[in-house]
């Protein structure tokens, strides 16, 4: 064989001695094959067949390729197999989607590809899904479903025709036109050959998840052909059964297709559920073969059903029944079993069926974790802790979560942490208990305890009055052991610095006594820390007045008044001069308590998002969050303008005394809004308040701005409803705005169409990098809406404004809003923002004018009870005559005058604009001054219509 | 769908891969570096599947060879791991218990094989007799095309 004799030439190279022999035989060998190509002396097949081939062999020992191309693209078009095969296999290991040879190489397939020869159509479809680039979809997307469909394709060619185009639909969907031949594909799924069923049903799932109506047909299919092979014999399908499965390949795509879908009608639902119980009972039963592909083929389809029954959530029957295998597998003795079975019941823990029957195995889990000797799945065992926390169980899962922390692997302890920290503030009843677990964290893992786990804390104690003298006592405590980690010398500074005063009757934690303590680590400490504790040192001066001088003694001293170190030494400086000569009074006001911090999502969670990735968290946040809420509740949010008076910066030179504003201090907030008021007549948000370590300049601008912003976008997400509801009936506005970022809108649309300006300004005075804002929208709003735009410059300069259009085209009506996605990087941190964009179905509106008896006859034809919708509810508003009518205006449909019999009630009508259709709307609103009540109805053409508008507009008033 | 396959041995030596997206030669080449150090430093009994970047990677070791997939989340690890377990056999059948050295020195036929029951990262049969049938078809073809070539 020509192949091996090739591998032999080139090398033996497997067993060459030196790797300098083996580079040193090979460019030999390769200046060979070169000159062979470049000679005057045209090759023949065999010969370029044999150097080509040689050429590969190379390429795979790990060595760099750059020329051969074109006589590997000569092979295509040779009338051997064996030359052509070669070549095409070139092609596939070596070709780069963008290489230029595309153009000839697509020549070559499209012959083979005419041929009607389905050994050469095979390997041109092959070559087409390996190389899988645009230009291949641009020549062959709409070819190869009729290849696909054809009555006279043999079944060989039908399956790699129809995971050629799932591969060409993958690189470029738009290129791939849907059509006639969808229907057929479905089809498939009924073919007598299972091996086309399995690649079709790869194909419709993709296509599926994309376009769920042009594929909702596929759902009964899936279900009798899986209905038919899980009661079929294990030998009835002959070589597709798998060590006694049968077909197990299929089985799993069969139950991914059917997941694309939510649960099917009634009718087909029963056999579904009787397929997927089948399933569950043939676990238990006895195994056919011993051999492990029969237990993993089988357990495969297995998961795969849970999956499903996970999916739809809709069973309590099934998911207790799953959620009770999946404890079996917790016990298995097969470690992937074990792995997986943890893996699938995290997800089993957030629906509210089976959330109970998850926590039954929790001693289970808590053993894997002390047992398991993988560290992956150890993982997996504090990922299911976490998932199955509830107020219930949470003191015990925190322990021991704590417990495993001493042992835990270095790659996962931040993890941790960030767990504990966050299940410990969730689930906190009393807050004692809340801060001795975080105490704890930091003893166990401080090298681990990010910034955001100690700000956190921080922010709680100073939140919660009845904590404060819990913590100052257990802090102080914590701080008498001989070696304590510097984090803990922060939360100790910080809090003895505010509530120290709350411990000082005790002889024992006497003012003198406090401040020694926290002096005696001062010099083991980084140089942040030192600054925070003198803040803390300046602090005492006005709780304690006793200790005064003793403080004054020690910022006097040369090591801090001539610290090498600019900031210690400012402090220093300012803090000795502030004590000296302000009164106590003004020491008072300057030093005063710290106001509350306003309530927000926890910057913990908000950082194992990032690390986990967004998905897995927000699930188990958000079903989870009305289960927690009442635990929740009692912290209020701070009144934003109290705080903002009552905190100067301790360092900052209100007295006359300092030498400006320190380097780190954070950012002004106070600029916000100048940036684009100009075109916008809001006044811009007020100022947010800071994070506890910018506030106090206790840490360095990086730190400080990074969890500022890593907080924004779930406030964004809050506000989201709020700010679409602020958009529906005007078109201008500020849309977002933070510290670093104000987002601004002008948008204009007519009939079906659309164009939004939106205004990206810097308010700060560095640039921006790497800014991309991306549009996100779901699968069906895309179908239903189409936005364009450009992408804009990556960089923004500081104070700088950027202009984004977006073009927008209604497709036809929808109700979700796309959401704004805008990543840059800001001082060496990562920013992400999120916000809906207030693009509603109203804005699509054309206004109608027309005469009483016109209004009412067409009112009669819109009397089916699907067309009307109709919502009472309280004004938020007062209710003013006017706003209204400019509310009712603003939302774009015609006010009619002297129509309704009633003057106090208010009608409109209009036509919405879209590209399929137009729906005529007509609304009535009714306001009941007394009850301060409105009654709203809408009546259109379609239901879905009416809906969405009655939505939109009872927002309103 | 299936991203790329790997088949290297415990020296750390790639014998093939299989991308089933495109990538550049670099971030290809880092990426096996980086998977293969993880692989073989997992000691054996050790659970078949990790997480590793945004991919689930599941792998299995036969004899010197590891033969490593990177699959997608919503993919099936188990099913994976049968699917690597079939190709074996694929190779098992047309070599004859196969061994490295059989990859190593007719590594386009492990392609031919791979091709035919895998293509563009999802499978294509699953039937053994078919890929078989498929493989040897072509064989066919090989023998006459060397008899012409000998004429």
């Amino acid at each position: 064989m020509c192949v091996a004799d090739t591998a032999r030439d080139v090398s033996g190279n497997a067993h060459c001695k030196s790797k300098e022999a083996e580079i040193k035989r090979i460019n030999k060998e390769l200046a060979n094959i070169r000159s062979k190509f470049k000679g005057d002396k045209a090759l023949d097949g065999y010969s370029k067949k044999k150097y080509v081939c040689k050429l590969l062999f190379i390429f795979l020992l790990g060595h760099d390729i750059d020329f051969g191309h074109m006589e590997a693209v000569n092979l295509l078009s040779s009338n051997r197999y064996t030359e052509k095969q070669i070549g095409y296999l070139f092609i596939s290991v070596l070709v780069n989607s963008n290489s230029e040879l595309i153009r000839l190489i697509n020549n070559a397939i499209k012959n083979d590809l005419a041929s009607r020869n389905p050994t050469f159509m095979g390997l041109a479809l092959h070559c087409i899904a390996n190389v899988g680039s645009r230009e291949m979809a641009e020549a062959f997307a709409g070819e190869i479903p009729k290849i696909l469909v054809a009555g006279d394709t043999m079944d060989s060619v039908k399956q790699s025709a129809a995971l050629c185009l799932l591969r060409l639909y993958r690189t470029s969907p738009d290129l791939v036109p849907m059509g006639d031949w969808t229907s057929r594909v479905v089809h498939l799924l009924n073919d007598q050959h299972l091996g086309v069923v399995t690649a079709a049903t790869s194909l419709i799932t993709t296509l599926a998840q994309k376009n769920p109506e042009e594929f909702k047909t596929s759902v009964s299919l899936a279900v009798s052909r899986l209905s038919r092979i899980v009661t079929s014999a294990s030998t009835d399908l002959q070589d597709y059964t798998y060590y006694f499965v049968p077909a197990p390949w299929l089985s799993v795509k069969l139950l991914r297709l059917l997941q694309c879908y939510p649960p099917p009608d009634p009718a087909v639902r029963g056999r579904l559920t009787e397929c997927l119980e089948t399933i569950l009972n043939k676990a238990q039963e006895p195994p056919k073969s011993k051999k492990v592909q029969h237990s993993n083929a089988k357990n495969a389809v297995l998961f795969e059903a849970i999956s499903l029954i996970i999916h739809h959530d809709s069973e309590p029957n099934l998911l207790v029944r799953a959620c009770n295998q999946l404890g079996q597998f917790l016990q298995h003795r097969e470690t992937n079993l074990r792995y997986l079975a943890l893996e699938s019941m995290c997800t089993l823990a957030s629906s509210e069926f089976s959330h109970e029957a998850v926590k039954t195995h929790i001693e289970t889990v808590i053993n894997a974790l002390k047992t398991e000797r993988d560290v992956s799945v150890r993982q997996r065992a504090v990922d299911l802790l976490y998932a199955m926390c509830d107020r219930s169980n949470a003191q015990q899962i925190v322990a021991e979560m704590l417990n495993y922390l001493e042992t835990a692997d270095y790659s996962i302890r931040e993890e941790i942490v960030l767990k504990v920290a966050i299940l410990a503030e969730k689930y906190a009843v009393d807050y004692t208990w809340y801060v001795d677990t975080i105490l704890n964290l930091i003893r166990i893992a401080g090298d681990y305890v990010s910034e955001e786990v100690w700000y956190r804390v921080i922010q709680i104690v100073i939140n919660r009055d009845d904590v404060q003298g819990y913590a100052a006592k257990t802090v102080f405590e914590a701080l008498q052991a001989p070696a304590c980690h510097e984090n803990l010398v922060k939360v100790g500074g910080y809090i003895l610095g505010e509530f120290g005063n709350l411990i000082a009757g005790d002889p024992r934690s006497s003012p003198l006594i406090q401040f020694n303590l926290l002096h005696s680590k001062f010099h083991l400490c980084s140089v942040p820390t030192r600054a925070l504790l003198l803040s803390t040192y300046i602090k005492f001066v006005n709780l304690f007045p006793e200790i005064k001088t003793t403080i004054q003694d020690v910022l006097r001293s040369d090591s801090q008044l001539k610290n090498a170190d600019v900031e210690l030494q400012q402090r220093a400086v300012e803090y000795l001069r502030l004590s000296t000569i302000a009164s106590t009074d003004i020491l008072a006001t300057v030093l005063e308590e710290m106001p509350p911090f306003p309530e927000r999502e926890s910057s913990i969670l908000a950082k194992l998002k990032k690390k986990k990735g967004p998905s897995t968290v927000t699930d188990l946040e958000e079903t989870k969050k009305e289960r927690s809420a009442d635990m929740n509740g009692g912290t209020e949010p701070a009144p934003v303008n109290a705080s903002a008076v009552s905190t100067p910066s301790p360092s900052a030179d209100l007295l006359g005394l300092g030498t400006g504003p320190p380097p780190n201090a954070a950012p002004a907030p106070a600029s916000s809004g100048s940036l684009l008021v100009d075109v916008f007549s809001e006044p811009a948000s007020a100022v947010t308040q800071l994070a506890p370590g910018s506030q106090e300049n206790f840490a360095s601008p990086d730190l400080a701005s990074s969890e500022l912003v890593s907080e924004e976008p779930s406030e964004a997400a809050r506000g989201a409803d709020e700010l679409t509801h602020k958009f529906v009936c005007k078109n201008n506005g500020v849309l977002f705005e933070n510290q670093l970022l104000q987002i601004g809108l002008k948008s204009e649309f007519r009939q079906n169409l659309g164009r939004m300006f939106i205004f990206y300004g810097n308010k700060t005075s560095t640039q921006f990098l790497t800014f991309t804002p991306t549009l996100i929208c779901s699968d069906e709003l895309q179908s239903n809406l189409n936005l364009q735009t450009k992408p804009v410059d990556p960089t923004v300069d500081g104070g700088a404004q950027v202009q984004q259009v977006v073009n927008i085209e209604c497709i036809s009506d929808f109700t979700e809003a796309p959401v704004l996605n805008i990543q840059f990087r800001y001082g060496g941190t990562f920013q992400n923002v999120s916000v809906k964009l207030p693009i509603t179905l109203n804005k699509f509106f054309q206004p109608t004018e027309m005469a009483s008896q016109d209004f009412f006859q067409r009112w009669k034809q819109l009397s089916n009870p699907q067309q009307e919708v109709q919502n009472i509810f309280k004004a938020k508003h007062p209710m003013d005559p006017e706003i209204t009518k400019a509310k009712i205006i603003g939302f774009g449909s015609a006010l009619l005058e002297e129509v309704d019999p009633n003057p106090a009630n208010f009608v409109g009508a209009g036509i919405i604009h879209t590209r399929t259709a137009q729906i005529g709307c007509l609304l009535r609103l009714e306001p009941n001054l007394q009850a301060q009540m409105y009654r709203l109805t809408l009546r259109t053409s379609k239901e879905t219509v009416s809906q969405r508008l009655c939505e939109l507009l009872s927002e309103q008033f | 769908m299936m991203r790329f396959m790997l088949l290297f041995s415990r020296q750390g030596k790639l014998r093939l891969q299989k991308w089933y997206l495109a990538m550049s030669d670099k971030e290809r080449k880092k990426m096996v570096r980086e998977l293969m150090q993880v692989v073989l430093a997992r000691k054996p009994k050790m659970c078949s599947f990790l997480e590793w970047r945004d991919l689930k990677v599941v792998y299995k070791r036969y004899a010197s060879l590891y033969f490593c997939c990177a699959i997608e989340g919503q993919d099936n690890e188990l099913i994976t791991l049968e699917l690597i377990h079939r190709y074996v056999e694929l190779l098992d059948k047309y070599f004859g218990s196969v061994c490295e050295l059989d990859i190593i020195f007719n590594f386009e036929k492990a392609y031919f094989i791979l091709d035919e029951f895998l293509m563009g990262g999802d499978v294509q049969d699953t039937s053994k007799k078919s890929v078989l049938k498929a493989i040897e078809q072509a064989d066919l073809l090989q023998e006459d095309g060397k008899e012409r070539n000998v004429q």
